[in-house]
């Protein structure tokens, strides 16, 4: 039990010291991308080793003279890419490996962990670089890590560790050295803001619900990261869950909050997992619950799974939906800090807020407004996909340009492809091309190119990703996941799709590309929710910086990354067909004719463009126009 | 009409959740977790024991895309189509998967109840998109033989 300060100091020196005691650790990424390509049997497979080989203790025995060892599930180590990765840690060495097999699991033991050898063919290797410890790889070295700090170093499970890397220092501090308002005002201070997307200041929000006249309060993590193509939130949360949930309580301690509810996409079993073991061990611990560390303050964190409603990341939908109601969004004013949950006051950050208040609470504003840039302090995760050599998720400070996250950290593009835009915001930004590669990532400066940073999702897209048919499937999201309540959101997304839908067929009209502009400021401006007025973002952004590509859908009838199914033109290259007829065989509508042993035709006037005979040559003839 | 044991199961998740109108949520996920699906009359019968009315449990059971009346396969098949899959080609694998099964759009479940197919938004590990959940386990790098093959290995093991 952890009753007061006194205990908290002891179990936090305890726990260094069985940090310490450690002469190797085995620290297995156990991420949901490496738990994916099988880190869970890898982490099995050592703890079978380790089992077996005598004088090596595995647990944590004071005074015994044997070696120690750890094998420790760690949170993402960040190069999703090249799992599943492993760390072989001796004091302050590290080695990194990647793609690390089951059959790998002895060698490195003997190698690595017994002995001091390093197996070379699983390190990072990449265009002559040959990078032994984590902090060699371009793609970690260039980042600044402040809420992914712990991943990848430390057990995410253990409360242990999470006090040995310093854990619970900052609501130490806040609860013996700081008053609630205090608190605030250094949150307030940092200028941290808010990291879901909107960007508006944490700090305010916390003001202003301290201020209500309503004493029952609420402090509410919004998890349900639901844009597609963004994975931080669920990193953070299965990765350092205690360090969330430390700024939670931070925040219920400055705003004299009695319970918090942690909602989370249901798509993430593993966040929901480590949340409610870390929540269990917490209360046990006495960390949580009533009288924490012995004082007067009282805190209980609840769970909530989200069901699958994208619109449920909205602060209002959320709050109704943990109330068990439909989530759907209501008219504003009052705000969720007037009127939250259960219309009470109501802090409500999502998860990487939360995550950055104990450095901001320990290391003070001043500190973190040294990271970032003026309107936009600290760092931002984002997590990196598409087209992209090096995938995985990544932390940068504000600021960082498009073109030192793609091409310093990200490696460039996939097999050296050209590269024509990125997606950023998901379903409610939109895209930059390279024009602005140099533009600083932060709130104020996306938003003036019709983008936003939103919650942190990168998705890098080459020649081969045609820009109308991404606006088509961001359409297609949104409209799915409209609630209903609004006639702007639910009938105009329809009709926006209706559009996008036409083009991408091939019946597109000259007048199409303008209704679709004019519907697409109609439901941006009228639209009662965040949901509805960013929907029409992505399809603005891609007809602003991708008209042309619009205009040979619709009057030329082409597509020239060959993505719209409709409009691609198959033949067959005389030189490289055999003539093995399999082809016309495989052929459903009869469209391939040629003799045997002579080169094949299309008669484009029959092919419905099924691409079955691209997928049955087997001499690679078949090739788009 | 259900069998007994269904209704003494929700008793039980109704105790578990404390019986208050907010738990229907997490009332109704429990009771899909055991059953794969949200028969009808489990979602009258907890509307009654914890006092919302039908219609409100109905709306909420009908809003939220996780909640299904029909049942589902023994396999529920999530292919992700968010966007880092969606870019990396994940409808081929999709297409692949409902040609192998016979099913589409409109039918997900196979008649011997062994699959269920359908799309999720986001699945958190585009790393290594194209991915898809096979229940709660998420197979990354797929391909449309990929799934084809997952298919053999998941009917071989459910015979076995």
């Amino acid at each position: 039990m952890i009753q007061d300060r006194t205990t908290l100091v002891q179990a936090r020196e305890e726990a260094k010291k069985t940090l310490d005691s450690y002469d190797c650790r085995i620290l297995v990424c156990s991420g949901t991308g490496c738990i994916a390509t099988g880190s869970e049997k890898i982490y099995e497979k050592f703890l079978e080793i380790a089992g077996d080989v005598p004088g090596v203790t595995l647990e944590f025995a004071p005074h015994d003279e044997k070696a120690h060892l750890g094998v420790k599930k760690t949170g993402c180590q960040g190069i999703c890419e090249l799992g599943p990765l492993v760390r072989i840690q001796k004091g302050a060495e590290t080695v990194q490996y990647t793609k690390v097999q089951i059959d790998d699991c002895q060698e490195i033991f003997e190698k690595s962990v017994l002995g001091s050898e390093i197996v070379e063919r699983l390190l990072y290797q990449k265009g002559g670089l040959h990078c032994k410890r984590p902090e060699d790889i371009p793609f970690i070295a260039k980042q600044t890590r402040i809420v992914l700090k712990n991943c990848g170093k430390y057990d995410a499970e253990s409360l242990e560790e999470y006090l040995a890397s310093g854990g619970f220092q900052a609501l130490e501090k806040a609860m013996f050295e700081m008053d609630p308002d205090q608190v605030i005002a250094e949150v307030d201070k940092s200028g941290l803001r808010g990291r879901g997307g909107g960007g508006f200041p944490a700090g305010k929000k916390w003001v202003q619900v301290a201020r209500q006249k309503e004493t029952t309060r609420y402090v509410v993590c919004n998890g349900d990261e639901g844009d597609p193509g963004a994975f931080m939130d669920g990193s953070v949360m299965e990765g350092d869950p205690y360090r969330m949930i430390e700024g939670m309580i931070l925040a219920a301690y400055a705003v004299r909050a009695q319970n918090g509810y942690i909602y989370v996409r249901a798509e993430y079993p593993n966040s929901v997992a480590r949340l409610r073991h870390a929540i269990a061990i917490l209360e046990e611990q006495g960390m949580l619950g009533d009288h924490i560390l012995g004082t007067d303050f009282s805190f209980h964190l609840h769970i909530n799974k989200g069901a699958g409603a994208f619109v449920c990341g909205e602060g209002s939908a959320l709050t109704a939906s943990i109330e068990g109601s439909r989530g759907m969004p209501r008219v504003k004013p009052p705000r969720t800090v007037e009127q939250g949950l259960w219309a009470k006051p109501t802090v409500l950050n999502n998860v990487e807020t939360y995550a950055n208040v104990p450095e901001i609470i320990l290391k003070g504003a001043d500190w973190f407004r040294t990271i970032g840039t003026e309107g936009s302090p600290g760092t931002k995760t984002f997590s990196l996909t598409g087209s992209i050599e090096n995938t995985g998720l990544i932390e940068v400070p504000m600021g960082t340009t498009l073109r030192e996250i793609i091409f310093d950290i990200g490696g460039g593009l996939k097999s050296g492809a050209a590269f024509k835009a990125v997606q950023i915001g998901g379903p409610s930004g939109g895209c930059l091309t390279s024009k602005h590669l140099d533009v600083p990532l932060d709130f104020d400066s996306v938003k003036k190119y019709g983008a936003i940073v939103g919650s942190g999702g990168l998705v890098v897209m080459d020649e081969n990703t045609c820009m109308v048919e991404v606006a088509r499937f961001f359409m297609s999201f949104t409209q799915r996941e409209s609630c209903g309540k609004c006639g702007p959101c639910r009938i105009g997304t329809k009709r926006m799709l209706e559009i996008l839908e036409k083009i991408v067929d091939g019946k597109g009209e000259p007048e199409d590309l303008d209704k679709l502009e004019h519907l697409a400021h109609f439901v941006k401006d009228r639209s009662l929710c965040g949901l509805g007025k960013s929907a029409p973002l992505p399809v603005l952004s891609t007809i602003q910086n991708f008209r042309e590509e619009y205009m040979e859908h619709i009057v030329d009838k082409s597509c020239a990354a060959h993505v719209c199914k409709a409009m691609r033109v198959y033949a067959i290259d005389p030189e490289k067909c055999k003539g093995c007829t399999k082809c016309a065989r495989n052929c459903p509508a009869g469209a391939i004719s040629g003799n045997r042993k002579e080169p094949h035709e299309i008669d484009a006037a029959k092919c419905i463009k099924c691409g079955a005979c691209m997928d049955n040559c087997a001499f690679g003839a078949v090739y788009v126009k | 009409m259900l069998d007994q044991s269904y209704y003494a199961k929700a008793d039980e998740i109704i105790d578990q959740y404390g019986g208050e109108p907010s738990a229907l949520i997490p009332i109704m996920q429990a009771i899909q977790g055991e059953y794969r699906y949200l028969p009808g009359e489990l979602l009258t019968y907890v509307a009654g024991k914890i006092g919302v009315t039908e219609a409100k449990a109905c709306s909420v059971a009908t809003f939220y895309e996780n909640f299904s009346f029909d049942p589902k396969g023994k396999y529920v098949i999530k292919v992700c189509d968010g966007t880092a899959c969606h870019v990396r080609k994940s409808m081929p694998v999709l297409e692949a998967l409902y040609e192998k099964l016979g099913l589409s759009k409109e039918k997900k479940t196979t008649d011997d109840m062994m699959f269920t197919v359908e799309t999720v938004s986001c699945l958190g590990a585009c790393g290594l998109a194209p991915t898809l959940m096979v229940n709660e386990e998420v197979h990354p790098r797929m391909t449309p033989e990929k799934a084809r093959e997952l298919i053999d290995q998941l009917r071989g093991g459910a015979g076995a």
